[in-house]
Parts: C-alpha cells; structure tokens; sequence
C-alpha cells in the first residue's frame, strides 16, 4: 500500500489503482500506522460518532446560556419554528440546522462535543452526516465510514494548513469542516471518488477568505450560527458534486490558495478580536458589560 | 511534511468551547499534575494574555484546576469544578497578568507543599499543550509521548548513562542547565514505553536530583 498520501491527487491515484473507496484507503493505513487493527482503528472512530450523536441529542432539550449569556437557546428557538411550520426545504434541512445549532451550544455551555476538526467548528460534520443519516435510516457502518472520509479530507488539508483560526483565520476551521461534511455527505449518497473530491473543493473554494473574528474572544458570535450555515453549504456544495459539476481548480489547488490565504489575511483577523465583528461598536459594548 | 492522523482530526471528545482555551487548558493541568508528582498545599494559576483576557468566557480557569486535579478533558465535571468536594484538596487562587513576551495563552501554575514548583506551559492551538519551563530550568514535553524528566549535577556522562539504561526510540530529547556543574535538567521523549525498574534504576545514579516519568496523555 502507498503508505503516505499528502495530497487529493495521490489519494485519488491510490483509490483508482486499487479500485478502492477512499475510507478503505484511510483505514487501511491508520490502522497499520497506529499498530492496530482495522476493526479497532473503526471503534475509535465509532467512539468519536457516538459523542457526536450524544452532543446532538444533549443539546436538543437545552436552553441554558452561555457564561457569557450572550448565546444558547437559538436551537429551542428554531425547534419551536419548525413545530409550527416545516423548513422550505424539508426535514433533511430541519435536521441539519437544528442538529448543528444543538451541537454548537452544547460547546458553549461547556458539555461534550467532539472537536472536528476544532471546538468551534464541532457542529458543522455531526449534523451534516448525522442529520442525513437520520433522514434516510442510513445504517452505522456507512456512517463510520462516511466520518473516515471526513476525516481523511482533513488530514490531508492539515498537512499543507494548521487548522487553526489563529494560524489561517476561519476558512481553516468552519471552512475545512464544510468541506470535510461535503466529502463525506456525497459519499454518503452514493458519489464517486471524483464525486466526493469536487465536493470537497466546491465547498472549500466558496469559503476562502473567511476571517475569525470573534466577539469578546468567545467561540460564540459569530461561530454559533456560521455552523449550521456552513453545514448547509456542504450540502449544496454536495448536490452540484453529484451532477457531475467539477470545481474548475483542483482540489490541491484550492488547498493552495486556502493556505495563500491564510497567510495574507492580516493578524487581526486571525482570532486575535482586534477588527472585523469583534471590533463592532455594539461588539465593543458587549465587551464593557462583560468585563464588569 | 509531518503527517497527522485521522483521529486528531475527529477528536478529541471534550468538553467546550474551546480547544485551546478550555481542552489546552486540561491538559497543561494533567502535565502540571504530572510533573509535580504529589499533593499540593496551595496553588497559583498565573494566566496571560488571551488565557487572561478570555479565559473565564472559555472556562480556561476551571479546566486548569481540573487538570491539576486529574480529571480528563471529557470529563463533564469540569463545568463544575469550583463547587465539587474534590476540588476542596488544595488552597488555590487566580491571577491575571499581560506579558508580551509571553506566548498569547501562557500559563503559570506555582505550587506550594512538599516542594515549592513553578511549571510553565503554553497552549498552542488545535489543543495541543507545551510545558516550556520547571522553575528554572527550560524543558520542552507536550504529552503526546511518554517523557522522563531528569534534574542532576552537570557532569560529563550524564547523557549517555540515561540513553544507554533506555532501551526505546527516542523521538526528541532536550537539555538545559543553569550553569556549568550546576544544576541542569533533561527531557527525554520516548516512542515506546518504559517499566518503573528502568526508572528506579536511572534513579539511583548518582547526581540525579529529581526524576518524573510523565505518561503520554490519553485523549
């Protein structure tokens, strides 16, 4: 087996010439990378869906605030929206945005989330997966399998950028998760390697430049809700992968210019809250009463 | 290129919100556990910078007496340190300071007790941890290998009689000392795992002051 893969390009070449998935590909070398087996490299995987679904299912019956007071019961409040009227586009999307904003406050009020790739950004894979596979009674293999490709996708991103907003703003945090929930829904839905690839970069392409800019220095404005919009950015990026519309740049490319990006967005906008919503006059405000 | 796994990808399972100022903040405080290697009397959490500013909004303060008290990163206690009985075993107290030289999330746990220690970390990111400094001596451990810390007297040899009584590959190894044949301090990350007669053994030389064997973190 082609034991280091650093890029889509060779992931894509490696899943071709052993007429492999890529998950297959993925777990195939982490268990041998790690000394285990693949049955256990997937339990650890299973580990970490479980918690998602316990984050999704804990933060569905609260409204408790944050420490700060400032977020928390916009899951009750868009719950409460659907009970009396459905979603323009259905109950898959129901699912998505309340499971990522369920998630999302569950972090803030300190419960259990799993950090995918980061804290801040733990909602966006878990409702994007585990809301369609609500949807469609998609059994829990096929969901392992889908969170490894997810996770492969990140992997690979993360050998060429730091997942950080303080390293490459939120492009590299909210923005890998979308395009890592892009991967792993089309694979869910049947896409091909090509399919899973161009969704990826899709989504990932339309997120560039995303700055991290949060109010107060709190994973809370404006990261509460940029999760469940950013789930459903997957999803669309998703639907046009399965039409068969590519990303013109290719994916390592996009993974280029996201890097690039990073680099050239100015330190302020890198999860220091010195400009962008952070330096608000109303962000300001919120600042003063805070500190007192 | 360094290559990451999967599993740091889709973990760890913590408590929020956030990865380097509340999981980061655990896990400096299990090192600091670790290193410290007994009960504490009293303990002062110096914070800095970003873990000073933000950190009450993160729960930085709450995950670093967690730490210091065991609890791992998932644990949901955490959200309620302050109020639990375990954390009545010690006198502690918070302080929150700028210093520019200090990296944004810098942290100073200063305990009293048997021995008086001061261990310095910094949470890089992502949640991962640094321990920089044991009083005054630079060290550098993250808790992703198993580490074995050595104080002694700088005499020639020293190294080497560590190396050769280990018998695993050694994936970074880092020494400072306060002057020459003062005391000095060496770090030693391991790939696989020691057994406590090696550590008992490398103990009993002469000249080594304080030894700790500090386990990897598990999550």
């Amino acid at each position: 087996m082609d034991r280091i893969i650093s890029t889509f390009e060779e992931l894509y070449i490696c899943c071709t010439k052993y007429n492999k998935q890529i998950w297959e590909i993925a777990q195939e070398r982490e268990a041998e990378q790690a000394e285990i087996s693949i049955n256990e490299f997937r339990a650890i995987v299973k580990k970490s869906l479980d918690a998602m679904k316990e984050a999704i299912k804990n933060g569905l019956h609260s409204k408790e605030m944050s420490m700060s007071g400032m977020c928390g019961d916009d899951c009750y409040r868009l719950q409460e929206r659907y009970k009396k009227q459905h979603a323009l586009f259905g109950s898959a999307f129901e699912k998505i945005t309340t499971y990522a904003l369920s998630t999302i406050e569950e972090n803030l009020r300190m419960g259990k989330i799993v950090a995918c790739p980061t804290a801040g950004s733990c909602a966006i894979v878990p409702s994007v997966l585990v809301g369609f596979s609500d949807e469609l009674n998609i059994d829990e293999e096929s969901q392992i399998n889908a969170l490894i490709t997810a996770g492969e996708v990140g992997r690979i991103i993360s050998n060429k950028v730091a997942l950080a907003g303080a390293v490459a703003g939120c492009q590299a945090e909210c923005g890998v998760a979308s395009a890592m929930s892009a991967a792993a829904l089309t694979q869910l839905r049947g896409g091909k390697i090509e399919e899973i690839l161009n969704a990826m970069a899709l989504a990932m392409k339309n997120l560039l430049g995303l700055t991290c800019d949060p109010v107060c220095g709190l994973v809370e404005i404006p990261c509460v809700k940029r999760n469940p919009f950013l789930a459903i950015h997957a999803v669309t990026a998703s639907e046009l992968a399965l039409a068969g519309i590519s990303s013109k740049i290719p994916p390592d490319e996009v993974i280029d210019a996201l890097e690039q990006t990073g680099k050239l967005m100015s330190p302020t906008l890198k999860e220091s809250s010195q400009a962008g919503l952070a330096k608000t006059k109303t962000a300001i405000e919120l600042e003063k009463r805070l500190l007192k | 290129m360094k290559q990451s796994s999967i599993i740091d990808i889709i973990s760890p399972i913590m408590v929020g919100p956030s990865s380097s100022h509340t999981a980061g903040a655990v896990r400096l405080g299990l090192l600091a556990r670790n290193v410290y290697n007994a009960k504490p009397q009293k303990v002062t959490f110096k914070l800095y910078n970003s873990y000073a500013l933000t950190g009450k909004g993160h729960g930085t303060d709450k995950g670093l007496l967690a730490g210091l008290l065991g609890l791992p990163v998932d644990d949901t206690r955490i959200k309620d340190i302050f109020n639990l009985d375990i954390a009545k075993e010690f006198e502690y107290k918070f302080e929150y300071l700028e210093d520019f030289n200090r990296h944004p999330n810098a942290v100073d746990f200063v305990i009293e007790g048997v021995q008086n220690m001061t261990i310095s970390g910094d949470s890089i990111g992502a949640g991962e941890v640094v321990i920089r400094k044991i009083n005054d001596f630079s060290v550098k451990f993250t808790g992703k290998y198993n580490t074995l810390l050595l104080v002694y007297k700088d005499v020639p040899n020293m190294i080497a009689r560590v190396t050769n009584s280990i018998h695993v590959n050694i994936a970074s190894l880092h020494c400072d000392r306060f002057a020459k044949g003062e005391e000095a301090s060496m770090c030693v990350c391991l790939d696989g795992d020691i057994n406590q007669k090696v550590i008992d053994f490398l103990g009993l030389i002469e000249d080594v002051y304080m030894i700790r064997y500090i386990k990897k973190l598990d999550n």
